[in-house]
């Protein structure tokens, strides 16, 4: 039996509904077309699906749909109004922090947070706090020094 | 008149996309109508197939259709092919078992692909998969290469009854024998090169569809090499015509060679895509990944080296078993063969080699080239034996190396390779200073007092990158080119749409070609756009592996350059009213030399689409110029890494504390690309070295290591950053003096890791450490070795 859910994507009122078993980056990709979310490993370890459910950092794919009635989300299309860039995307693209780009959203979406939590990031406390995210390509070299540089930026 | 482009690290093109999160891969592209696919796997190692009931899961809701293995076979879709023939030391070919699409009367590892569930959702394909009955008589599995030939394995088989696919051999096995009699000293070592499991972040995936009106397919997939695989796909496995068929490789998210191959989703989709006259996508989940992609590595090696009293080295004798795994997978033959026993040389002047290698197959997914393929396990051999023998004859370990650099070049390896350049003193000694090896000792001292084990290895390695000439690959069995394809289209307002069949997946070539292009033209490199992956759009290309890319794909684009410039010459010799031969091409302008009557590339672009002003009885309109480019030869990157590692004896627990990597990759286009690309590389070869192994039971041959909580991949705080630098020695045989930077890290770092963490454990007297040097065998070696005392 399907459920109606009801939350705010982007800042814009979303209504669906739903097979009860949907994933909220099923929703978000696949019925709202926001594709720049994306999966790597459907189990809560790549971290490539992480967007902001109430303000937190969380992995999409291990979060129901239902569980975001009511919620605000935001994703990697809704941190910076259209034609410009949160600072946090702008200082991957400085630092040169993505390759193939898949696992970047996730990436800046967690990098936003951790950067709010914590007013002065050591690059320990990044690679602490990326724990979550997997990258391939970069070795995290560069992911390290555009968090740290874009978390900066967010404080000026 | 723009300022340089080549040696800047120009900001990426593609960025802007992948940050706002508006790229395009596989799984974003949704077809009108689409249905999905789910693939029933084999829940076991090898199996015969007693029967398969479908009919609950025919008729569960929302499914479309069910194939099997059957079906494919009376529709006569052929098996996967193997691009590479590999003749033994018998003259015999190699042993090619079908690779069926989907399996046919057994089931031969753990993932192998039983039927395929085709629905209007996922879930409804899913649901429909848990209807499938399927009766299997459960057989032994062969599960280790170590003990695949010994006799009573069971086979995997019926076509290589000694599970071997071939014994290959290169080298001069008497000259190393005799060199072996009168030697020194020799050095012998005996290890598993560890299997891995590649990991893009991006899962395999694939649409596919079917317009009946063009009686034409059209396949989104994940791929590094879209004509490849449409070559692969037609000609040898559904036998379409290749006009007929559009492979597109949007965006893909990482590759490092598990995408290389044609694997048996991407065919059943295509198949199916008619059958169902519907759109079918799949995309992998990620315990398909771990089960199913091309698996790298899986070596078991004995190495010697023999030494004068010197430590000069006298000669190498090297056998290894290479696992292959069930099926041979698209490159799998020449990789422990071609890619890995001619690079035994290493950056040394050894005389006589001689390398044995049987690959045998067993219940395990398919292995295939992974980062560095073939080279990384070269490297690991090669600079294993040179580490121990310097330990053993008490020769500093930089000092061995350097009394035995090839110094003379070209150099003819005994190894079948020409070296064309190379500059392996120069890497070393920048090596050395950047890391401070001359500090290392008081820093084991201070990581003493706070009770901590600290160990410095040494890397000197080399690589072989854009595998050519076609012709040479051919006589030594490749069934494919080697070159690559490049085209130029100016536009009559002078921008410039640069095709390459070359395939980009995180490399950056859409910045890195923009740059060579621009740099040529003398245009803004905003006015250049790269276009790759789509058979539709681009002529040919043989796609990215071997870090060929920029070598071979960036010398067409430079052949074509040429074409480029001599037909504007034509043209402005024509508009300036003056003779061709006076004509130069300077950044961006054509000048009548000696005078200041010039037009812009735009001017001339204008003329070539606008031909009223034109000599048309002599030249055709346009301004549109294509090449293809066979290599003369290999490049030859090569390098020093540095490796600086500090271990918690209490609990065996190793952490890289500084790894240095100092390259020659010829010449650089954009260094910040380059160092991403060797920043990448260094964290997988540290993973390797670390952290990452592939583990199948070895009796049940069941996938241990199947998610990311059995499989450790190198996060954010397993790793330092790295300091990397680079020398330039240009190549000597392709325009741009480039050479490729793609593996150079994954090749470099293993050795480097493992070589720290035995000097540091040397007191102890550990001599070797098996690959991933996890905290418990770290631990274990130190433990065993102080009861031996």
């Amino acid at each position: 039996m399907d459920i109606s859910v009801s939350l705010t994507v982007n800042g814009k009122p979303v209504s669906a509904t739903l097979d009860p078993r949907t994933l909220l980056v099923q929703l978000l990709r696949e019925r709202l077309r926001l594709t720049g979310t994306h999966v790597g490993c459907d189990t809560g370890q790549c971290g490539a699906c992480t967007v902001h459910l109430n303000g937190r950092a969380v992995k999409s794919c291990i979060v129901l749909a239902a569980q975001a009635q009511g919620a605000e989300v935001v994703t990697i299309e809704g941190i910076a109004a259209a034609g410009s860039l949160h600072p946090m995307q702008a200082a991957f693209r400085d630092h040169h922090g993505l390759q193939c780009g898949f696992c970047t959203p996730g990436i800046v979406m967690n990098a936003i947070e951790l950067a709010k939590k914590h007013p002065n990031l050591s690059e320990e406390a990044v690679r602490a706090g990326l724990e979550g995210n997997f990258c391939r390509c970069t070795g995290y070299h560069n992911i390290v020094k555009a968090v740290l540089a874009g978390a900066a930026a967010m404080r000026r | 008149m723009n300022a340089p482009l080549i040696g800047q690290s120009v900001k990426r093109k593609e960025d802007l996309r992948f940050i706002t999160g508006v790229g395009r891969f596989t799984d974003d592209i949704t077809a009108p109508g689409q249905a999905h696919a789910y693939f029933l796997r084999s829940p076991h190692a090898h199996a015969r197939i007693r029967s398969i009931d479908l009919e609950r899961a025919r008729s569960a809701p929302g499914v479309v259709a069910v194939f099997t293995g059957d079906d494919l076979a009376k529709a006569k879709v052929g098996g996967l092919p193997c691009g590479w023939l590999i003749t033994g030391v018998d003259g015999k070919p190699m042993k090619e078992p079908p690779y069926p699409p989907l399996a046919q009367g057994k089931v031969r590892y753990v993932g192998d692909r039983v039927a395929v569930v085709i629905a209007d959702t996922l879930d409804q394909a899913k649901d429909a998969a848990e209807l499938i009955e399927v009766d299997y008589e459960v057989l032994p599995a062969t599960v280790k290469a170590a003990g695949a030939r010994a006799p009573g394995a069971t086979v995997v088989h019926d076509i290589a009854p000694d599970n071997t696919c071939y014994v290959w051999a290169l080298g001069d096995k008497a000259a190393v024998e005799s060199a072996f009699k009168s030697a020194h000293h020799v050095t012998t070592l005996e290890f598993i090169n560890n299997r891995l499991i590649p990991n893009a972040i991006e899962p395999r995936a694939a649409l596919a569809s079917y317009a009946p009106g063009d009686d034409a397919y059209t396949l989104y997939v994940t791929s590094q090499n879209p004509h490849v695989e449409r070559l692969l796909m037609t000609a040898f496995v559904l036998g379409l015509p290749e006009h007929k068929v559009r492979v597109i490789a949007p965006d893909v998210g990482g590759g490092f060679g598990s995408k290389i191959y044609l694997y048996g989703e991407e065919v059943v989709l295509t198949w199916a895509s008619k059958q169902v006259n519907r759109p079918v996508k799949w995309t992998a989940e990620r315990i398909e990944s771990f089960q199913s992609d091309a698996h790298g590595r899986d070596h078991v090696t004995k190495a010697e080296l023999a030494l004068d009293k010197n430590g000069k080295f006298l000669a190498m004798r090297v056998t290894t078993t290479a696992n292959m795994g069930a099926y041979l997978s698209t490159f799998a033959s020449c990789i422990p063969t071609i890619l890995y026993a001619t690079l035994l040389a290493g950056q040394y002047t050894t005389p006589a080699i001689y390398c044995e290698v049987t690959a045998v197959f067993t219940h395990t997914a398919p292995v295939d080239a992974y980062r560095g393929a073939g080279r990384p396990e070269a490297t690991y051999v090669v600079e294993r034996l040179v580490d121990t023998a310097a330990r053993e004859m008490g020769i500093d370990r930089a000092e061995i190396r350097r009394r035995n650099f090839i110094k003379d070049f070209p150099y003819q390896t005994p190894v079948a390779l020409l070296y064309d350049t190379g500059g392996y003193d120069a890497t070393l000694t920048d090596a050395l200073k950047l890391a401070d090896v001359a500090g290392f000792e008081a820093r084991r001292k201070d990581a003493e007092k706070r009770g901590k084990l600290r160990g410095l290895g040494y890397s000197t390695y080399i690589e072989a990158c854009g595998i050519a000439p076609s012709n040479v690959a051919g006589a030594l069995g490749a069934r494919a080119g080697l070159y690559e394809a490049g085209e130029i289209r100016a536009h009559p307002t002078g921008t410039v749409t640069v095709f390459t069949g070359s395939h980009a997946h995180g490399q950056g070539h859409e910045t890195t070609f923009a740059q060579v292009v621009a740099d040529r033209l003398g245009l803004p490199i905003e006015n250049v756009d790269v276009v790759h992956g789509d058979t539709g759009r681009v002529l040919f290309g043989m796609g990215t592996y071997g870090s060929r890319s920029i070598a071979v794909g960036g010398t067409a684009i430079m052949k074509a350059l040429d074409k480029i410039v001599a037909k504007g010459k034509k043209i402005a010799a024509h508009l300036l009213e003056a003779a061709e031969s006076d004509i130069e091409y300077d950044r961006g302008t054509f000048k009548v030399a000696g005078t200041d009557k010039q037009k812009t590339f735009a001017e001339v672009a204008f003329a070539a689409y606008v031909p009223h002003n034109y000599p048309l009885d002599k030249l055709e309109p346009g301004l549109n110029e294509s090449a293809f480019y066979d290599p003369t030869n290999f490049t030859f990157p090569a390098g020093s890494h540095i490796c600086e590692i500090e271990i918690d004896p209490d609990t065996g627990q190793t952490r890289v504390v500084n790894f240095t990597a100092v390259d020659d990759f010829g010449k650089v286009i954009n260094p910040m690309i380059v160092e991403g690309q060797v920043h990448g590389g260094v964290a997988q070869g540290i993973g390797q070295a670390l952290l990452e192994g592939c583990v199948y039971d070895p009796q049940s041959g069941q996938l241990l290591t199947g998610t990311y909580m059995d499989y450790a991949m190198p996060r954010a705080d397993d790793v330092p950053y790295f300091k990397v630098g680079t020398r330039e020695t240009p190549c000597t045989h392709n325009p741009l003096g480039v050479k490729g930077c793609g593996e150079a890290g994954a090749i470099g770092a293993p050795a480097a890791v493992i070589n720290a963490i035995v000097d540091a454990l040397a007191p102890f007297g550990v001599r070797d450490i098996e690959m991933p040097a996890t905290p418990e065998r770290v631990w274990r070696a130190m433990r065993s070795a102080k009861l031996r005392k």
